[in-house]
Formats: C-alpha cells, structure tokens, sequence
C-alpha cells in the first residue's frame, strides 16, 4: 500500500516536471501535446517523446517547442523531424513507395480474407444442405 | 495437396520475417543523414572557446565525426580505438554533447585526445541536426563531404573492418590513405 502510494506520488512528480514545459497560450500547448504524442522517440523505442525521459526526447520536446514560437507548422515540424531521424519518429508515417506495403498491406489482407471467405461460402453453397436432400 | 502447400508457405513466410526480424537490433534506427552532404554546424571549439569548429573542417577530405560525452560510459570503452585510429593518420573530429567544459577536457587530459578537435555542444543542438539519438555514434565522412555511413553503439576493431574499410577503399586510391592498411585493414 505504501508502495503504491509512492508510485503515485512519484508520477505526480514527474508530470509536475514535464507541466513546466508548456505554452501560455492554451492553442498552442494543444498543439504541442497532440505533436509530442504523435513523435516517436528515437532512442527508447516505442515511447512517445512526450512520454519518455530519454535526454534525446527532451532535446526534441524543446525543439518542437522553439519551432511552434517561430509559428512553424505541424507539417514543417515534422519534416523538421523526419528528416533528422527518419520516418521511424512518425507514429503515422507519410504515404511513401518505402511504405506503401506498411499502408497498403492491411487492405491486401483484407482482399486475400475476403477471397478465401467467398471460396469457402461457394464451395458451401454448391453442395446440398440436409434440408434440400431428397426424402 | 493444396491444403499442406497453404499452411506451409504461410509458415515459412512468418518464419523467414521473424528470423530476420528478431536479429535485428531496434536500437539500430537507418538514418536518413546517410549518402547526404554534412549537415551545416558552427560550434565553439571545446579547448579553446574563442576557436569554432564547424563543416568547413570537414571539406574536402575523409574523416570520422564522433559523438561523445564525459557522461557516457561506453564512450570511454571506445576511447582507446579512437586513439589508435588518430595514431594511425586518421582525422577524427570531436561532438562532445550535453556535456561540461571542464569535465569534458579533463576527460581528453586523463585519457589522451583522439581529436582534431572537438565542438562543444551543451544543448545537443548541433546533435539534433546530425540526428543523434545518444553517444557513441560515429559517420564516415567521405571527401565530397557526404556522410556515408553511420554507427551507433562503440566503434571496435571488428565494426572498423567489416563496416568502415570497405567504404574507405571505395574512398580512396590506397597513395593518400595511410590508415587504410595501418589499423587492421590488410
């Protein structure tokens, strides 16, 4: 129980440290938190930046920081990123040939799905069901 | 015969991505930095802070831009490789990231210094530009001052050999190389 307490206490804490850095305009900081969640950061593999406590996600908070004060756009932040670290810091990867498979291959899974499903119902529907045989 | 073909091509397939998959190091991200010119960067030289180091001392020759840190702890596991690679002719020049100025020439004055000299970037500004994700990193930089190769994680014998010389000699006619055959590179 006082473990638990402690762990508490303790996450308070270290979003109390990350609360500071933050935008007095409420517009921006949203901007911010949406951008910081949707970056990847490089080093600690699948953690956001916003969530991880690597030193490179704490460079990279503060450069998303410095760019949303000079008024760039999400886009051009992500440029910004990706052409530092790769497509590998975009949770959501922009539609490129290198990732027209990661993009693409759910619907052609789905398409193979569909035809093994259609086969079988075929398959099915061609032979006669108990009801349909002769008496 | 179908019914057996099916499930064993789907097998092999899953078993040939999750062999291949799994031995891959995740901490080995591509960087995008390689077969680009050298990203633009004016840092004040960590020795002497009126002197700045920047892309121009890379211009025009073969060399290693390495990233460390008195902070980091495989970068002092590296540090001796570095050294013989600087005693064999090799240019190396210096990133110290996120780091103080008197522990970071403390550090060269104890354990010698493998650098033509070394920016000093305490913010890891210039880092960021490089893509740097953490120290030891190392790129090879090629003559026409492109970056052709990237290693993350310390640079040893065996990573020299198999990844570095091979690039090296696409680099440059054996004459002007000296380190090409001086470290390992037989």
């Amino acid at each position: 129980m006082i473990r638990l307490a402690a762990l508490c206490f303790f996450c308070l804490w270290c979003n109390a440290g990350f609360a500071q850095e933050s935008f007095d305009d409420p517009a921006l900081d949203e901007r911010y938190r949406s951008l910081i969640h949707e970056i990847r950061c490089p080093k600690c593999l699948n953690e956001s930046i916003a969530e991880s406590k690597a030193p490179v996600a704490a460079d990279l908070r503060r450069e998303v920081r410095r760019l949303i004060g000079e008024g760039a756009s999400d886009d051009e932040i992500k440029t910004f990123l990706s052409s530092r670290y790769g497509d590998f810091v975009l949770y959501r990867p922009r539609l490129t040939p290198a990732t027209w498979v990661l993009w693409g291959g759910p619907f052609i899974f789905l398409a193979i799905g569909g035809l093994v499903f259609w086969r079988i119902l075929k398959k099915r529907g061609d032979q006669p069901m108990d009801e349909d045989l002769p008496a | 015969m179908l019914r057996y073909i099916v499930p064993l091509a789907i097998f092999v397939v899953i078993g040939v991505s999750l062999f291949f998959g799994l031995g891959r190091n995740p901490n080995n991200v591509p960087s995008p930095l390689v077969g680009k010119p050298v990203p633009d960067f004016s840092l004040p030289d960590l020795e002497d802070p009126a002197a700045t180091v920047s892309s121009t001392d890379l211009a025009g020759r073969v060399a290693l831009v390495n990233v460390w840190g008195t902070w980091c702890v495989e970068c002092r596991h590296e540090h001796a490789f570095l050294l013989e690679l600087a005693r064999a002719g090799v240019p190396i020049l210096g990133l110290n990231v996120k780091d103080e100025r008197v522990a970071a020439n403390r550090w060269l004055a104890q354990l010698g210094n493998p650098y033509v000299s070394s920016g000093f970037d305490p913010e890891g500004k210039a880092a960021i530009d490089w893509g740097v994700t953490g120290a030891p990193e190392t790129f090879l930089i090629g003559r026409e001052g492109t970056i052709l190769h990237k290693h993350i994680s310390p640079l040893t014998p065996f990573v020299w050999q198999r990844d570095f010389i091979p690039l090296l000699r696409e680099q440059c006619a054996s004459a002007d190389c000296p380190f090409l055959t001086a470290v390992g590179g037989r």
